[in-house]
């Protein structure tokens, strides 16, 4: 294994972020080249650009900073680089409280907005929350929380979602469950600058939060007793961390559904490149993970034009043949 | 100035761990603790170092209740070489090591300095840019001994320093193992104590101020190798006759079984 050095990948990705936004500006059902993109005076055009494909585009960058970087957060909080932000429960809990928003309130969802933002984003990110909750109070108790219950509660909480979404799409009518499996597919086609303003805030508190435990997730990777003889206060970074990411993939999920695989395969491909230093593995991963959802979302802009694919397919299509090849050569190494 | 543990007991789960033990463990001596498997040698350590809460009686780090030291002040004084690690993830040998410095706002030029002096120090200097999840099991063992080194590796302003060592040397080759236990010497030379747990009873002759037997959750016996060792004690202790020697250049009891 070879690692590449951490400040010249964050370079590399500052670089091609902006590159590969600017050529997604460029790309779907109606082409734009670069020129016009400048000198845009076009009414048409310029709608397309600034409130469709820009806030898009933003929501996709912040989306997929948030699933990464907390991808890598939880992995080296579980010690496990193959958890994901899911597996504390709020993806399940999310799409419960999806599911049950969009059954229950029924018609209300087209036309009902609540702060520019639909119902059934509310539902998810309740439905999230709460979930991640149940699971951290599971695992909690005199002694701390629990790792290892806290993934157990978290696979219970998912098989509750599972089962409690099978019963709601069995009472629900077509456009219902046509409803819910686009929203559980992961679509970033519904962005607003609303949602794109959301997202920043969240990104921005994030990664100026995550920093300060980079330190104390470095001595977790230890062992939880190795990390408290280092003088890190394991349960408060815990408690932070698991917070953090509830609250991140809460937003994440509520405004763009559930984008799989970013948060799984972006941190651990990272890792391989890096070494697992948090310091630079979180911006580092922030970074990739941004450049994968606006690739990925592009992509499902053109590929069936004149419709478009919900962008979940997309990562999953994406990152799962690089994870398959990523094991093999592990494999070889071994 | 010591780390002391006064009439401590431990009950877990039903069972009695510890029985009103009380241990002094001095800076600049070297402690070591023996005894058969399960007599409460890492219970007590885990109490010593504030992993565990005692049941009854208390535990203190240079006159202060351990619990009263803020965690990073206590990283400062006090470091913990567990007996196995679990790190899976591939870290380099000096990123290992220069996690001993997380409790210190040195720099990160001094802490280099630290990490690479340290793992000259346990002859690793070859590792320096291996990943720990590749080296074999003495490897990571000295690697995680010059971590626990780097975040001792200064005199600390808050009081003296303590090591704590379960089974330093189990995965060690001869000369390893002879190294560990110089670099234990000239620690508590320079006023660090040191307090480790170790199997092999003639190491333990070899290296300790004191030693401590410990059995069935309570200490047997308590003080110079000298004077700990007997023939009766061995018998008692650990049910294997054995005959005590001198050792023809230390002096030291010998062993032999």
């Amino acid at each position: 294994m070879r690692r590449f050095s951490a400040s010249g990948l964050i370079s590399a990705l500052t670089i091609v972020l902006p590159v590969v936004s600017l050529i997604s500006m460029t790309v779907g059902t109606v082409s734009i080249s670069l020129g016009e993109l400048f000198a845009a005076d076009n009414s048409q055009v310029n709608t397309i650009l600034f409130d469709i494909r820009l806030p898009r585009i933003l929501l996709a960058i912040c989306v997929g900073a948030v699933l990464s970087s907390t991808g890598a957060v939880m992995q080296g909080l579980f010690r496990n680089s193959l958890a994901d932000p899911s597996l504390i429960g709020v993806s399940s809990g999310a799409s419960v409280g999806a599911s049950l928003t969009i059954v229950a309130a029924g018609g209300l969802i087209t036309s009902g907005a609540l702060l520019g933002l639909s119902l059934v984003a509310v539902g998810a990110f309740v439905g999230g929350f709460v979930a991640t909750l149940l699971v951290y109070r599971l695992a909690t108790s005199d002694i701390g929380t629990s790792v290892t219950t806290m993934l157990l509660a978290g696979i219970a909480i998912a098989a509750i979602a599972g089962a409690l979404n099978s019963l709601l799409t069995y009472f629900s009518d077509n456009d219902m469950l046509r409803q819910i499996s686009l929203w559980q597919m992961g679509n970033l086609s519904g962005a607003s600058w609303t949602k794109v303003a959301i997202m920043a805030a969240v990104v921005v508190l994030l990664l100026s939060l995550f920093p300060r435990d980079s330190h104390g997730l470095n001595a977790l990777l230890l062992g939880e007793s190795e990390a408290r003889h280092l003088g890190v206060d394991v349960q408060a970074v815990k408690r932070r961390l698991i917070l953090l990411t509830a609250l991140g993939v809460g937003v994440c999920v509520a405004l763009a559904g559930l984008v799989g695989f970013v948060g799984l395969i972006i941190p651990h491909i990272v890792r391989l490149a890096i070494g697992p230093d948090h310091r630079w593995l979180i911006p580092a991963s922030a970074l990739a993970g941004a450049t994968l959802l606006v690739i990925a979302d592009s992509l499902a802009r053109i590929v069936v034009v004149p419709a478009e694919l919900p962008t979940g397919i997309l990562t999953a299509l994406l990152g799962a043949p690089f994870f398959f090849a990523l094991l093999l050569q592990q494999r070889k190494q071994v | 100035m010591t780390m002391l543990a006064d009439n401590i007991s431990l009950h877990l789960s039903g069972f009695d761990l510890l029985r009103n033990v009380s241990i002094e463990v001095e800076a600049g001596k070297v402690t070591a603790i023996v005894g058969p498997n399960g007599a409460g040698k890492s219970s007590l350590l885990k109490v010593l170092t504030g992993e565990m809460e005692p049941t009854k009686g208390s535990v203190s780090l240079n006159q202060q209740p351990l619990s009263q030291w803020r965690p990073q002040q206590k990283a400062q004084m006090l470091a913990v070489l567990p007996q196995h690690s679990i790190l899976n993830f591939p870290f380099t040998a000096n990123e290992v090591v220069g996690l001993g410095r997380i409790p210190h706002q040195t720099g990160s030029i001094k802490d280099g300095q630290i990490v690479a002096e340290a793992l000259e120090l346990v002859d690793a200097s070859y590792l320096q840019k291996r990943f720990y999840t590749q080296m074999s099991g003495g490897e990571k063992q000295r690697v995680q001994l010059a971590r626990v080194l780097a975040q001792i590796w200064q005199p600390c302003e808050l009081g003296k320093q303590f090591l704590v060592l379960d089974e330093p040397t189990s995965a060690f080759d001869l000369s390893h193992q002879k190294l560990t236990l110089d670099i234990v010497r000239s620690l508590a030379d320079r006023g660090v104590g040191v307090v480790m747990v170790i199997h092999d009873l003639n190491l333990a002759s070899r290296c300790a101020d004191n030693l401590v037997v410990f059995n069935g959750g309570t200490i047997e016996a308590i003080g110079s190798p000298e004077a700990v060792l007997t023939e009766q004690l061995i018998d008692k202790v650990f049910e294997v006759k054995s005959i005590i020697a001198r050792h023809p250049v230390s002096k030291k009891p010998l062993v032999i079984t």
